[in-house]
């Protein structure tokens, strides 16, 4: 299940989605907002997502992962919207029966979001101006 | 032709609106595209750019028909 989410992403409650009597590997990956990048000292951040096309990307995304790697269950949320340094920007979650799955799934599944999923980010400098990310 | 168009992050912020109602006499993408640029001045060259129609990914090859609903991706920085 993939969201896009304009609020504080609830970590416990999509670990607890996680949980499964045969997983005894849980590997989560947190992607936080950073206060530098490309040499620039950043305030903050805004994301922009194409919400229709962004959800099915994601959902894609998660069922490739199901079907590459033997994995129990996969989770991913990303924010959209302001957020400060710090914030929880992106979450992935995966359980699986064996480490290897679990840690490969989830790289996959952050990886192929970075590269897929049509979200923006506005990023504010500390100067006062700020831009799109469009690399 | 009537088309719906979306605009994201700086072609957003360059059209000045998130989404409008474009007339136009074609029906190829590239055409589409280089007709809202001239419109709007956009910076991109369109092979910097996806297409979506419809709220799915295309290609700049496919034909538009009247009432499509078009994107114009800039590359994405999520994550």
């Amino acid at each position: 299940m993939f969201q896009l989410s304009d609020s504080r992403v609830d970590v416990e409650a999509l670990t607890r989605e996680l949980a499964h009597a045969g997983a005894g590997a849980c590997v989560t990956f947190d992607g936080r907002v950073r206060d530098h990048n490309d040499g620039r000292s950043v305030h903050g951040l805004a994301y922009q997502a194409y919400p229709a096309l962004a959800q099915a990307e994601g959902e894609k995304i998660l069922d490739e992962a199901k079907r590459q790697f033997d994995i129990i269950q996969a989770r991913c949320v990303h924010r959209v919207g302001a957020l400060e340094i710090g914030d929880l920007a992106v979450w992935v979650g995966v359980s699986a029966a064996h480490r290897d799955a679990a840690f490969a799934a989830c790289r996959y599944i952050i990886d192929e979001v970075k590269a897929r999923v049509p979200i923006w980010k506005n990023e504010s400098y500390t100067e006062g101006d700020s831009g799109w990310l469009h690399p | 032709m009537n088309y719906r168009i979306l605009y994201f992050a700086s072609l957003r912020d360059a059209a000045g609106c998130d989404s409008e109602t474009c007339t136009a006499t074609s029906t190829d993408a590239r055409e589409l595209y280089a007709q809202l640029r001239q419109q709007h001045g956009f910076s991109f060259d369109p092979e910097r750019l996806r297409v979506a129609v419809n709220g799915e990914f295309t290609s700049w090859d496919r034909t538009l028909v009247d009432g499509d609903e078009v994107a114009f991706l800039p590359p994405i920085s999520g994550g």
